[in-house]
């Protein structure tokens, strides 16, 4: 994917005929690109603070990378950077290999796919004409263009005949936001960027559309930059997370369970808060485990389907008083045992290591790696309430 | 008109007392002195009437469209755009066709400049509003896709102030309607040409009456064109949660 050519005029790219519009796999979809941010840093005129300081990251294409920190900490600034709606100060990002200062700033707008937390639908225009904006700057031709629309609402499950003509006034806050990640999907960019995208979402919708957009990047596959404040989206959506701190240092950037099980220092594991070990738990399904073979023991009658969290598992085994409980798979087969023992024993295994000999205690932050920063107003601004209106 | 001619040409007929009897008798409204001079004195003045308004809502549109985009991107320029065009506002009409006719004479050309100047003030301020109350999100969400700065005005920006421009030109309009009978004292056209004859005369008051009912049905179907025009250019406007 280095040295990726995107949107070279003429070229067409699958997925645009009309008649095989849907079914269509992964593969149908332009390749994501990787995305590296090398020192990246950013100075406002007139502030002795830095807005970013010497950022730098990789993420690999097609994964999700999640930037979450609290207030000031130069999360949004951070992906603005990417598209340049926030100008470089130092440092050099570059996407599918090739530098972004290279570019004109349109030009690279219209590869990467954007989405902002109030969405920011064009009112004036209907669904379908929203979806076809970025064609339409590229200059598709209107078949291609009618193709796309019909494909992209099918994909977000909105029917194309009842919706593609409403205008977003007649939507409610889940469909426009849908609308919103379809038109930034419109142009098959190799790069997404969203802004707090389910922010305004209340939390029972929030959680839908989060399951809903994970199953749509199974499919997809873009390379990702998602911002938010919030560490249980970032747990839930990231295939890694760069934990900000103030000034846009870079804390820690790693896999959801490692920031979980390894906090780099003190203000990780402040952010990450106190209830780390069950927010490891709820990484992984009972499928993931090894269960109890359920001879000798008499488990009591509540059931659990193998794709529940193992938090989740652990719920149940604390409301139960304890006893163990018997898990199916979907056919009702019984697949095992769980108890309360064997999820204690999970969470020790894991962190042993990172508690560098000292017991793992949830509750406490673990040393500091040598060379990591630690931040003395960590614990005030780890509480990730509300987004930064600078950013 | 016509449903007034069919209801007194038989009257007349009736009444015998040949063409000019009404205006003889100098009653209020002698509908026969309107028919007899539709073609003659009331049409011309109309069609007049109009050609002076849409000039001057045209260039008044042109000139404060270039103002307010001026100003939505230089916030400074508001208040100085505004007290200019306030003053001009405020000028009495009368006063301001007389003060510009050492420069510009008696021409329609004068006549227009007042009018236009009459036009800015309410233009203005509604489409500047119309442009500001755009939600940010939109035009951030238009610049991240990759508009130019001109694509986010003509596809975005403009087309979502269009429903507060079109409520400036509505009232924009039925004001020029109005003060361009006054314009009769500069130049020799419009519906205030029969008014002024007729204060001139000071007996017969048909002319005032027949030109100033043809102003106000001017207004008042410029007002209504102006309404579907809205609607046509804006269904989105109408639309709301199903």
């Amino acid at each position: 994917m280095f040295g990726y050519d995107f949107f070279t005029p003429g070229r067409d790219l699958p997925l645009e005929t009309a008649d095989t519009a849907h079914n269509q796999g992964p593969s149908a979809f332009a390749q994501a690109a990787e995305l590296e941010l090398r020192s990246v840093s950013k100075r406002y005129p007139g502030q002795s603070a830095a807005a970013i300081s010497d950022l730098s990251l990789t993420v690999p294409a097609g994964e999700v990378c999640v930037l979450v920190g609290p207030s000031g900490s130069g999360k949004t600034t951070a992906m603005r950077l990417i598209n340049r709606m926030v100008s470089l100060s130092s440092g050099d990002i570059l996407l599918g290999g090739r530098s972004v200062l290279q570019r004109n700033p349109r030009d690279l707008r219209r590869e990467i796919g954007y989405v902002i937390q109030q969405i920011g639908l064009f009112p004036h225009l209907t669904v379908g004409e929203n979806i076809a904006t970025v064609p339409r700057l590229l200059g598709w031709d209107k078949p291609r263009t009618t193709a796309r629309v019909e494909q992209l609402l099918e994909l977000i499950d909105l029917p194309p005949a009842e919706m593609r003509d409403r205008y977003p006034a007649q939507l409610s806050g889940g469909q426009r936001q849908r609308v919103g990640v379809a038109r930034a999907l419109a142009a098959d960019p190799p790069l997404m960027l969203m802004d707090e995208p389910f922010g305004a979402i209340d939390p029972i919708n929030r959680a839908r559309l989060q399951d809903e957009f994970l199953s749509l990047q199974a499919k997809v596959r873009k390379t990702i930059v998602f911002v938010t404040h919030d560490i249980d989206e970032a747990i839930k959506m990231g295939d890694r997370i760069a934990i900000l701190r103030s000034g846009g240092v870079l804390a820690q950037y790693d896999t959801p369970a490692e920031i979980l099980t390894r906090p780099a220092d003190d203000f990780v594991a402040e952010f990450v808060g106190a209830d780390r070990a069950l927010k490891r738990l709820s990484l992984a399904t009972l499928a993931d485990i090894d269960l109890i073979a359920p001879n000798g023991l008499r488990p009591n009658n509540a059931r659990l389907p193998l794709d529940s969290t193992v938090r989740d598992a652990l719920s149940m085994l604390l409301t139960g008083g304890g006893a163990p409980l018997t898990v199916v798979h979907p056919d009702d087969r019984v697949a095992g045992l769980v108890t309360i023992d064997l999820v204690a024993a999970l969470l020790k295994d894991d962190s042993a290591p990172a508690a560098n000999g000292a017991a793992p205690d949830p509750g406490r932050a673990v040393q500091a790696p040598p060379g990591a920063v630690s931040d003395p107003d960590g614990a005030v601004q780890a509480h990730p309430l509300d987004e930064d209106p600078s950013a | 008109m016509l449903a007034v001619a069919k209801v007194v040409i038989p009257s007349f007929s009736s009444g015998g007392g040949g063409a000019n009897s009404c205006v003889r008798d100098n009653h209020l409204f002698c509908a026969d002195w309107v028919s007899r001079n539709w073609s003659g004195v009331l049409q011309p003045a109309l069609t007049q009437h109009i050609a002076l308004t849409l000039i001057a809502i045209s260039i008044g549109s042109a000139i404060s469209l270039v103002l307010s985009l001026a100003a939505h991107r230089r916030g400074w320029l508001e208040r100085p755009v505004i007290i200019v065009t306030g003053i001009l506002f405020t000028i009495p009409s009368l006063a301001l066709f007389q003060i510009l006719v050492p420069s510009l004479g008696l021409t329609r050309a004068n006549a227009e400049v007042a009018l236009v100047s009459y036009t800015l003030l309410i233009l203005f301020r509604n489409t500047l509003t119309g442009l500001r109350e755009i939600p940010e999100e939109v035009r951030e969400a238009a610049r991240g896709m990759g508009m130019s700065q001109r694509q986010l005005l003509w596809r975005v920006e403009l087309p979502l102030a269009l429903p507060a421009i079109m409520a400036g030109l509505r009232i924009a309009t039925v004001t020029v309607i109005s003060l361009a009978t006054v314009a009769a004292y500069v130049c020799n056209e419009g519906l205030g040409v029969p008014i002024f004859a007729g204060i001139q005369e000071s007996v017969f008051k048909t002319e005032i009456i027949a030109a100033g009912a043809l102003a106000i049905m001017l207004a008042l179907a410029s007002d209504a064109l102006l309404v579907g025009i809205q609607r046509l250019l804006t269904p989105w406007a109408r639309k709301h949660a199903v």
